[in-house]
């Protein structure tokens, strides 16, 4: 294929080839399929627990400064909040991997490694594998983690608030609940709805913040291979790694259909 | 009678009791003075510097922030002043930022407005376009399409960000006009036959203004972050020029030893979004007391 070729004859080339599982060849002549099997797990890896996480303990953070309302807690971690929020993704991986390295230093062993997913060549049985793939993934993991607290504590808060506010909350109350069982039972359960959209498009676009974090972290998963690809003009790469993004989101879309029917009887009757 | 007059006379037009309310929250307030020194700092700065920005010290290669030799921030690997470099980079971020943020709201505002005021067809297919649009990872469109302006004007990257941030704002003012288009005053300028761009211009805009101001302000954070983002991976602003993100990409490589590299970059960063951030939600509490403040985004 050359560049006289058609835009949309390339793309139709390119695309057929997709469907009858041919991703084509990188720069350097290897299977595209290859390098994928080896990169998609370390990203999803990394994603599926680091937004597992951010989430659950950003709903709950925003829970309880939705009922503390300009409490010591709301107001104190309001502000941790708008400034993870303020801080871009890379700056807070580099500020966690230098925090690490000097406590490392401090503590004289190393607690946190700070590049890779584990040590090539470990001696060892199973269990000092796991410990040490853990040691490694703790830190690329919080990168991601702090973004999603601060992101999601914010929403849950608003959406809490208002649902505290609401008629429903207090019939639950009047009618012998006590304010827990009221909070969880019909309070939460409403305001964790928009954040079950929310949850499943950002996961679909984490792949940007993960390029970040695999690159400050030496991980070569997909986002880290986005970078390079584009560096290199190597436009299959980039394309898969698009593809994968879309797919991403689309796959997200259906699963934030699907939590939404769970959590909510009224989408289920229509 | 008198005392109608005066009470009428202590009453306040609308903007003053947003001006304020809005100085009465102290960290509306706090961001405002700190994006005004940032301003300072940015383009008043450079004014005390001993050194230029894309002048190399062959003299002091690394050499630590001191008073005496002129290097207040300390010199980089080969021998750039760091102050004049971090207040370069801070001037293209904030400038961009502003450009960012001023290309996409009007973009928003005037696509949103159009879309639904006009309804029907029209107003299908230019949400069509929104719709598509918002689906695209725009961060690694931008990053593909680099080398478009690799060699070229800056000005081509603000237009491609500026490009891939006007959707969800074009969605919220649609739904503005929506609601606007039914007024009676809409509705008189259109049977007395105004025209529909003049509607639009005239009459649905400056109705939205607020929201548009408060959108701009939070727009111009959101626009600096994913510029440094950029610049961060090499795909925005291009060398020799710099920008706080690639400013800060150089300086990590050895920020252990040499803090100084990445340090203030880094902080007038976090602190630029910071302030825009507070100023936004600060803008809104004034606007529309009756909203819950502390979304941010």
């Amino acid at each position: 294929m050359n560049s006289n070729t058609p835009v949309l004859e390339r793309y139709g080339k390119w695309a057929s080839g997709i469907v009858t599982g041919d991703l084509g060849l990188t720069l350097q002549n290897t299977q595209i399929s290859d390098e994928i099997q080896k990169r998609i797990w370390v990203s999803l890896r990394l994603l599926i627990l680091g937004s597992i996480l951010g989430s659950i303990i950003g709903v709950l953070f925003g829970v309880i400064s939705a009922v503390r309302q300009y409490k010591f807690f709301d107001r104190s971690f309001g502000i941790i909040a708008y400034i993870l929020l303020s801080t871009p993704v890379f700056l807070s991986a580099i500020l966690i991997k230098y925090g690490a390295i000097s406590i490392n230093e401090v503590i004289g062993t190393t607690l946190f490694y700070t590049v890779g997913e584990y040590t090539p060549g470990l001696e060892g049985g199973g269990f000092s594998l796991l410990v040490n793939r853990l040691q490694h993934l703790i830190l690329p993991t919080l990168s991601i983690t702090l973004g999603g607290i601060a992101f999601y504590s914010r929403y849950q808060r608003n959406a809490m608030l208002d649902v505290l506010s609401s008629d429903h909350l207090r019939t639950a109350r009047m009618k012998g609940l006590t304010k827990r069982q009221a909070l969880f039972k019909h309070g939460l359960r409403v305001a964790i709805l928009p954040m079950a959209t929310f949850f499943a498009y950002s996961f679909g676009l984490l792949i940007t913040g993960a390029a970040f974090t695999e690159t400050i972290f030496g991980w070569y998963g997909m986002g880290q291979w986005f970078i390079t690809a584009v560096q290199s003009n190597d436009i299959n790469s980039v394309s898969i790694v698009i593809l994968f993004s879309a797919v991403l989101v689309l796959f997200s879309g259906f699963l934030a259909d699907v939590l939404t029917a769970a959590l909510d009887p009224r989408v289920r009757l229509r | 009678m008198t005392a109608i007059t005066e009470s009428i006379e202590q009453r306040y037009t609308r903007r003053q009791l947003i001006r304020r309310r809005f100085f009465r929250n102290k960290l509306a307030l706090f961001g405002l003075v700190v994006l005004t020194l940032m301003f300072a700092l940015a383009f008043i700065g450079p004014l005390f510097a001993q050194y230029s920005w894309d002048e190399l010290d062959f003299f002091n290669f690394l050499s630590p922030p001191s008073l005496s030799n002129g290097h207040y921030f300390g010199t980089s690997m080969i021998g750039g002043d760091v102050y004049a470099l971090t207040l370069r980079g801070l001037q293209k971020s904030l400038f961009i930022g502003l450009l960012v943020a001023f290309f996409s709201t009007g973009v928003a505002a005037i696509v949103g407005a159009f879309a639904g005021y006009m309804a029907g067809r029209v107003d299908r297919s230019l949400m069509w376009v929104v719709d598509m649009l918002l689906v695209l990872p725009s961060f690694l469109i931008v990053a593909v399409l680099s080398p478009l302006y690799r060699g070229k004007t800056w000005l081509v990257f603000v237009i491609l960000l500026a490009a891939f941030s006007w959707m969800i704002t074009a969605r919220i003012v649609r739904g503005l006009s929506m609601s606007l288009r039914e007024r009676d005053f809409v509705r008189a300028a259109r049977y007395m036959g105004v025209p529909t761009w003049k509607i639009v211009f005239r009459h649905l805009i400056p109705n939205m203004s607020s929201i548009l101001i408060i959108d701009a302000t939070l727009n111009v954070g959101g626009a600096i972050l994913s510029e440094t983002g950029l610049s961060y991976l090499g795909f925005g602003v291009q060398p020799p020029d710099v920008s706080l993100g690639s400013l800060i990409a150089e300086g990590t490589a050895s920020a252990l030893t040499y803090p100084w590299l990445f340090m203030f970059a880094g902080s007038f960063l976090i602190l630029t979004v910071l302030a825009v951030s507070f100023v936004g939600d600060g803008l809104r509490d004034a606007f529309d007391p009756g909203s819950v403040g502390g979304t941010n985004k």
